[in-house]
């Protein structure tokens, strides 16, 4: 008997462990052949820790399961019990192509990685032509899921062509954005999916060292990444690749709690070393990167997509989606919401499904006032934008945009000049320090939005000014996207930037 | 961690175990953080020497991260999330509730120093918040009533 329990950090910070040791000793007291898999999460947040028993009419799930919940799951009579998980709404609603066994396998065993498809684009990949293989994710359509939505394949090509001594992919796993954790949880709960896209990354540019720099706030990714790279290199996935006569080996790094170095060579600057400061472009990282050599930089999703598209090819992946957001996305609901977690689907879903219909509201029974999509630096939609399909391109015409995809749900009860007021304090203290419309900007932005908090009507002006000026003339988007949530509250909530006013009258 | 003044030799060796990286700095800094619960100032010039690069640079990537302390942290070390997802669920009210139980505001020391209490923007728990993060263990859904008993158990 199996009985899966996830050590997903969300899971855990729930009281996984708790459960674990709960169902120990019911394993123990009941003297049964059992055995607990730690795997990753489904996703479904507000089930964690959700529980599931191998039985013959397959696996049965409980959530969320207490203590007090674990003799009753061993009876058979739980009031938690779930039925099958893959039967539940939010679960079968989706369509999981880059999250296909998170949850399902466990997660540091590569016989169940392989026994669920894993490898099978690596050994495809191993017999094309590096060329064929940049055709391959060309093809599929696959864009940047770290933020801009840069095309990869071109990416990888820039790099394939480029003359150098050594090559290097570089997976940014910094994932700062509030409201985002795809990255962590397939780190968590299918760490060889991203292994194997590194390795393919590799081959497809020449490649042989990969660096994986994870965020200090994630310290169960880092342990999951450093046991399954290990794994990896005694099975002879990681060094000889296969013995297929190409070589790729893969080194954790670890951030150090600096948001900013998530911006891709701020990243190589701490990689190598040196203070997080972001680098004038160009040169671009595919051609002058890690160590001024060419490097691959791409977000987790990014790479851990790749696998899939090999697995399934280019054209299954590109059917899916809309316009030129192709395939799938990992996204994840977040904040105030009833049903919160990480929902992959094809792009193009209007935002109100995915915040109403998929996460049934807010969690607090109130009306939903706006949703802030793509992080800190992400635009607040109102209500009268959720028709925006869930797309590049369509969020752009809205103002707005998707980065990593994470969307955090606010209540009626949201302060926005207070959500204002904070996306400048965040952009003051994670500044780099490198251009002044941001280091100083930020700082003023926050005094600027006190002002009008004060009831100084005339700040306002003041206000959007300075976000002309930090758009204009900030070198990343840190500095140059913060007018982005700034901007929106202001713009779609204008009554609450002149509260004092009103008062007055 | 322990907080004994280290010694130069076991700075140096613990320099030492990072020098076949490319790019060793950060990995050394978080060694020497784990082994010894800050940066010593007397690791600077050690590491300047055995890096080859000048005191002044790394004091510089010293300072640039937050996670890079200069003195010790109290016995332990209590994180809330700040970031928008948590704030959505009440995570000002309860920074408001955790600052004024132990009279200070962010990056404080209790006097009795056991507890440091630092923001911190996202642990990845935005379906769950508020997020905390003691030491090494993650919290989800933390309300004031098990704030004030994790403050507690921490040693208030
Ligand atoms: C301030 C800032 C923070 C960023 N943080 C991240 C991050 O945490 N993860 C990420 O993948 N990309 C982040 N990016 C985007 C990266 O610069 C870069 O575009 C990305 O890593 C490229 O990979 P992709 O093409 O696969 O998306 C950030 C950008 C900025 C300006
Ligand atoms: S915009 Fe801000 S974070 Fe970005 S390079 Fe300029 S100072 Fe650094
Ligand atoms: S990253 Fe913290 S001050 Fe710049
Ligand atoms: S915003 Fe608090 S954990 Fe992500």
């Amino acid at each position: 008997m199996k009985i899966y329990i996830p050590r997903d950090a969300a899971a855990k910070a729930l009281g996984a462990e708790r459960i674990v040791k709960a169902v120990e000793a019911e394993i123990k007291e009941r003297g049964i052949d059992a055995q607990i898999i730690r795997n990753g999460s489904r996703g479904m947040i507000w089930l964690e820790p959700l529980v599931e028993v191998e039985t013959a009419e397959g696996r049965v799930g409980y959530g969320p399961v207490t203590v007090a919940d674990v003799k009753a799951i061993f009876e058979g009579d739980s009031d938690k019990a779930l039925g099958d998980v893959e039967q539940i709404p939010f679960f079968a609603a989706q369509t999981r192509l880059t999250f296909a066994r998170v949850g399902k396998i466990d997660p540091l065993s590569l016989s169940d990685y392989e026994a669920h498809g894993g490898l099978v684009g690596l050994r495809r990949a191993i017999a094309m032509s590096a060329e064929a293989m940049v055709d391959e994710v060309k093809t599929s359509g696959l864009r940047g899921r770290g933020g801009a939505g840069f095309p990869t394949g071109i990416k990888w090509d820039t790099v394939r062509m480029a003359q150098g001594e050594k090559k290097y992919i570089v997976c940014n796993a910094d994932e700062g954005d509030s409201g985002t954790f795809a990255d962590r949880m397939v780190m968590e709960g299918d760490p060889f999916t991203l292994i194997e896209g590194m390795i393919i990354a590799g081959l497809a540019t020449h490649a042989t060292k990969g660096f994986v720099y994870i965020r200090s706030e994630y310290p169960d990714a880092i342990e999951q990444m450093e046991a399954a790279c290990a794994i990896a290199r005694d099975a002879g996935v990681l060094g000889h690749v296969l013995n297929s006569g190409h070589q790729f080996d893969i080194e954790i790094r670890v951030g150090a709690g600096a948001y900013v170095c998530g911006e891709e060579t701020s990243l190589l600057n701490s990689l190598e070393g040196k203070r997080g400061t972001v680098r004038a472009k160009p040169p671009l990282p595919a051609l002058q990167g890690f160590m001024g050599r060419p490097t691959v930089v791409n977000n987790v999703i990014s790479l851990a997509t790749v696998p899939v598209i090999f697995e399934k090819g280019a054209q299954h992946y590109a059917d899916f989606g809309l316009g030129r957001s192709k395939g799938t996305m990992p996204i994840q609901i977040a904040g105030n919401v009833k049903f919160g977690g990480l929902f992959e689907t094809a792009f193009g879903m209007p935002l109100g499904d995915l915040v109403n219909k998929i996460g049934g509201g807010t969690a607090s029974g109130r009306p939903v006032k706006a949703v802030q999509v793509g992080g800190p630096l992400g635009a607040y939609m109102p209500v009268s934008k959720f028709d925006t399909p869930f797309g590049y391109e369509d969020f752009d015409q809205k103002g707005g945009l998707i980065g990593h995809a994470g969307i955090v749900v606010f209540d009626d009860t949201a302060d926005m000049l207070g959500m204002a007021r904070f996306a400048m304090e965040f952009c003051a203290v994670e500044s780099c320090g490198k251009c002044t419309p941001c280091r100083i900007g930020a700082v003023r932005g926050v005094e600027t939005i006190d002002r009008i908090a004060a009831g100084d009507n005339a700040a306002v002006e003041i206000l959007t000014d300075l976000c002309e000026t930090m758009k204009d003339g900030s070198l990343c988007a840190l500095g140059g996207f913060t007018p982005f949530p700034v901007m929106s509250a202001l713009q779609n909530f204008p009554e609450e930037f002149s509260t004092a006013k009103e008062a007055a009258e | 961690m322990t907080q004994a003044q280290p010694t130069p030799e076991a700075i140096v060796e613990t320099i030492a175990r990072h020098l076949h990286l490319e790019g060793p700095l950060l990995p050394i800094l978080h060694d020497l953080q784990h082994e010894f619960g800050f940066i010593p100032e007397t690791a600077v010039p050690l590491i300047a020497a055995e890096l080859n690069i000048g005191r002044a640079e790394v004091h510089g990537v010293v300072s640039f991260y937050h996670d890079f302390r200069d003195a010790p942290a109290g016995k332990h070390v209590v994180k809330i999330c700040r970031a928008e997802a948590c704030q959505s669920v009440g995570a000002n009210a309860l920074s408001d509730h955790a600052l004024a139980k132990l009279g200070g505001d962010w990056h404080m020391t209790t006097p009795n120093g056991n507890i440091t209490i630092e923001p911190v923007y996202c642990l990845g728990l935005c379906a769950c918040g508020p997020a905390v993060l003691v030491d090494d263990q993650l919290e989800g859904r933390v309300d004031a009533a098990r704030m004030d008993e994790i403050l507690a158990e921490c040693g208030a």
